[in-house]
């Protein structure tokens, strides 16, 4: 065992890498209440309102530099939609071009199943630690975790998740995984923790961004240069040329996809694109919408093996961990048109208030909403309470790359989830609530029992007597929920139908609508 | 005043939260229109555009109130609604909820005739801003009021109903009336329908930050075109005794030099 990743004693004895927040994330809290855990957390939001206005603004300014976005938005959608449509196939072509420029093609059903091809492959290149470029599905398959337990360490390089992960964390962001940090901390995570795995931070370390970098730097080093076998994920997998394509900020990516000799790529199988011609397409969208850059600094495309240039030992691993059961969706199945470029979680209030961590899923926001319970079904309560993590106010519509129609999709799952509520034998409150209010409101005849009976509340309660409008100040429970923080007003002593039924067989009747006496409740003054 | 809507039979759709809760709005569409002409009619088979059912996912409620809403407009060339949001449900999910009812083996001739029914309806279904606008041709509908008003244009009269900046065009021709921008104008306020109750936390902390922007305009009336949303933060920020009043756009509009 290589000296520097001896076992280390601290809270993580008997690991290798610092270890990540105990528990599954399957097993989360459902979405009201984690949110409600995060919401508290008032550093947090301070640190998230700043970064994500920072991104927004920067994003909006560059998409409107674009004279044709629109365009670039719709030929992505219909890319997207057409390589989804055929996917077996671009997805053969694929594994053909890569054997043919000398990878090695592996197919992984689920998330165990590319797990273990990843410990075999590792373990086959003889090393017991490797170095990584950031990747959803790495974090998707928890590929960290499973190398842990072969005896493997696995070392995040990309800044933002060598802090999420030196911090015992879980990140809290597609493309920002720390997002939720600010430098105090991050300096203080330094600080403690770089020592015991590898180059400590530096004496007197402040959290002035540029020594914090540095620190960053010197601690990767020792590791890069070591590295003998690395992995990575894939924005984009070439069908026609079996190119894989990387894209990203920092330049660590490269080092991990040129200096060691055994490369291994996990990528989900939607990640396939059919030429050069499309990626043309993305590679003008995905910059602008995750960083509000022109173009990204890093750009690493690999096809295969190039004799004595670079990983002499390359492998590719495409997963499906639930992308298959997504694509037979009709409705659902959008969501694989993802790039995951995060504009959605950016303007996203919901995100912006709770941050990463309410959603128990390795993809937030909008975006996670839709996807994760797509990829793990909706067995967990977390996972059935995500697709109500939404005000269906659309933002993210607006500024999704791909144009995925957001609400379609959480409206569809939301009526997955409301046919396993009623198919469960515990009674729901929300079914009970539904089913009743619903049948009154189904017809007429029983509606008007509703504004007769909120029409007899509000005269008991004399709302509008002197023309103004009387509020609730509490209400009881279930109510609560809406009266902890806000009035209700009284509802109208007379409702509507019942004025406008007086006005009809009234002789008074003015042009003008309804003579003053009728009105219940006036303009409010 | 001209009368552009001479002739015009049109179907007011006051929608259930309207009906229940704040009449004065359905109300004053009915005064604004027949100022302009139009003949109103109140068909009292209508009972709610059902969104409340569909976006928590029963869609079965929601396609009782599908067949409500055909049964009360068929008859009609327009359909005018204080609410942007159900009419945004009446063109987007009817025909959706329509046609999911078709999709069973079970579904008669009546069925798919709904569906027929609930996409030619879907089409002829206004939010008051635009059928005053694009079908009526008024921008100026001869309002007065004389406050400082704040706009805060909600999320479904954007993105589903797609009404623009007609509300703002409406307001800005009102006599007396000093508009007033508001930060943050395009971020929900976290009503969300069944979202305010099923996540609390998160809708408070939302309608929070939309009233701290209400507020800090300095405006006497926060307006919108849809009182589901005034209810949220205007629950809030009576909660709060803020003196800033929420109002419908139609009010306003309703504000004759006479009344």
């Amino acid at each position: 065992m290589n000296a520097t990743t001896t076992r280390v004693t601290s809270r993580d004895a008997a690991r290798l890498t610092p270890a990540p927040p105990p528990g599954l994330l399957e097993d989360s809290p459902v979405f009201p209440i984690a949110a409600k855990r995060e919401l508290a957390n008032s550093q947090l939001r301070n640190n998230l309102a700043r970064a994500t206005e920072t991104i927004r603004t920067k994003r909006a300014i560059r998409v409107a530099e674009v004279p044709r976005w629109e365009d670039l938005r719709t030929a992505a959608e219909a890319i997207k939609n057409a390589t989804l449509r055929h996917l077996d196939d671009y997805l053969l072509q694929a594994e053909a071009n890569l054997i043919k420029a000398g990878a090695h093609v592996h197919w992984a059903r689920d998330a165990a199943q590319a797990d273990q091809i990843v410990v075999d492959l590792v373990k086959a290149s003889g090393v017991d630690e490797i170095v990584k470029v950031k990747s959803m599905v790495t974090q998707e398959i928890e590929m960290n975790e499973a190398l842990e337990a072969a005896g493997v360490a696995a070392w995040e390089t990309d800044l933002a998740e060598l802090i999420v992960q030196l911090g015992h964390d879980r990140p809290s962001h597609v493309l920002v995984p720390a997002i939720h940090r600010n430098r105090a901390e991050i300096r203080d995570i330094f600080v403690e923790e770089m020592g015991r795995y590898g180059t400590p931070a530096p004496d007197g370390l402040t959290d002035d961004p540029a020594e914090l970098t540095a620190a960053a730097r010197q601690h990767l080093r020792d590791k890069f240069l070591r590295a003998r076998t690395s992995t990575s994920g894939g924005n984009f997998l070439v069908a026609d040329t079996g190119t894989l394509v990387v894209v990203e900020s920092e330049g660590n990516g490269r080092m991990c996809v040129t200096l060691p000799d055994t490369l291994i790529s996990v990528v989900g199988i939607e990640k396939v694109v059919p030429t050069f011609e499309d990626l043309e397409v993305f590679m003008q969208l995905l910059p602008r919408s995750s960083t509000g850059e022109r173009m990204n600094p890093y750009t690493s495309m690999w096809t295969g093996v190039t004799p004595g240039d670079g990983p002499q030992n390359v492998h590719v691993v495409l997963v499906d961990n639930g992308r298959t059961k997504a694509l037979a969706d009709p409705i659902g199945r959008q969501a694989l048109r993802c790039i995951r470029c995060s504009a959605c979680m950016n303007v996203c209030p919901i995100y912006g208030h709770v941050g990463g961590h309410a959603y128990g899923s390795v993809y937030p926001g909008p975006i996670g909403i839709i996807l994760t319970p797509q990829l793990r079904g909706m067995s967990a309560p977390v996972d059935r309470s995500l697709p109500y993590a939404s005000t269906l106010c659309g933002a993210c519509v607006d500024v999704c790359p791909v144009k995925i129609n957001f609400p379609e999709v959480i409206v569809h799952l939301r009526h997955k989830a409301a046919d396993l509520k009623k198919a469960d034998r515990r009674p729901h409150m929300e079914t009970l609530v539904m089913g009743v209010v619903g049948w009154l409101f189904g017809r007429e005849s029983r509606y008007t029992w509703v504004t007769t009976a909120s029409g007899l509340v509000g005269r008991v309660l004399k709302a509008g007597l002197d023309g103004r409008q009387k509020f609730f100040g509490w209400l009881p429970w279930p109510a609560t929920r809406w009266s902890q923080a806000r009035d209700l007003p009284i509802p109208a002593s007379q409702p509507f139908r019942r004025q406008w039924k007086k006005r009809s067989s009234s002789p008074g009747r003015t042009p003008e609508g309804l003579s003053s006496h009728d009105r219940d409740t006036e303009v409010r003054p | 005043m001209n009368q552009p809507g001479k002739g015009m039979r049109v179907g007011l759709f006051a929608t259930c939260v309207n009906d229940i809760m704040f009449p004065s709005a359905p109300k004053a569409v009915a005064t604004i229109l027949e100022r302009l002409g139009c003949e109103v009619i109140f068909p009292t088979a209508q009972t709610c555009c059902g969104q409340m059912f569909t976006n928590t996912g029963y869609f079965s409620a929601g396609l009782a109130t599908v067949r409500t809403y055909v049964e009360a407009f068929d008859g009609f060339d327009y359909v005018v609604s204080p609410s942007a949001s159900c009419i945004g449900s009446v063109r987007e999910q009817h025909p959706m909820l329509a046609e999911q009812g078709t999709g069973s083996t079970h579904a008669s001739r009546h069925d798919r005739a709904l569906l027929q029914r609930a996409r030619r309806l879907a089409e002829r279904s206004y939010d008051l801003s635009e059928f005053l606008i694009d079908i009526l041709g008024v921008v100026d509908v001869g309002a007065v009021f004389p406050h400082k008003v704040t706009y805060h244009p909600t999320c479904h009269s954007l993105r589903v109903a797609h009404v623009g900046d007609r509300p703002l065009r409406l307001l800005r021709a009102v006599r007396g009336l000093q508009l007033i921008d508001l930060p943050d104008a395009y971020t929900c306020c976290g009503f969300g329908g069944t979202f305010c109750v099923k996540n609390p936390d998160v809708s408070v902390a939302m309608a929070s930050a939309k009233a701290h922007n209400i507020i800090a305009t300095g405006a006497d009336y926060v307006v919108a075109g849809d009182n589901a949303c005034l209810m949220n933060f205007g629950g809030l920020l009576h909660r709060d005794r803020a003196s800033v009043k929420p109002i419908h756009l139609a009010e306003i509009l309703a504000e004759s030099r006479t009344s």
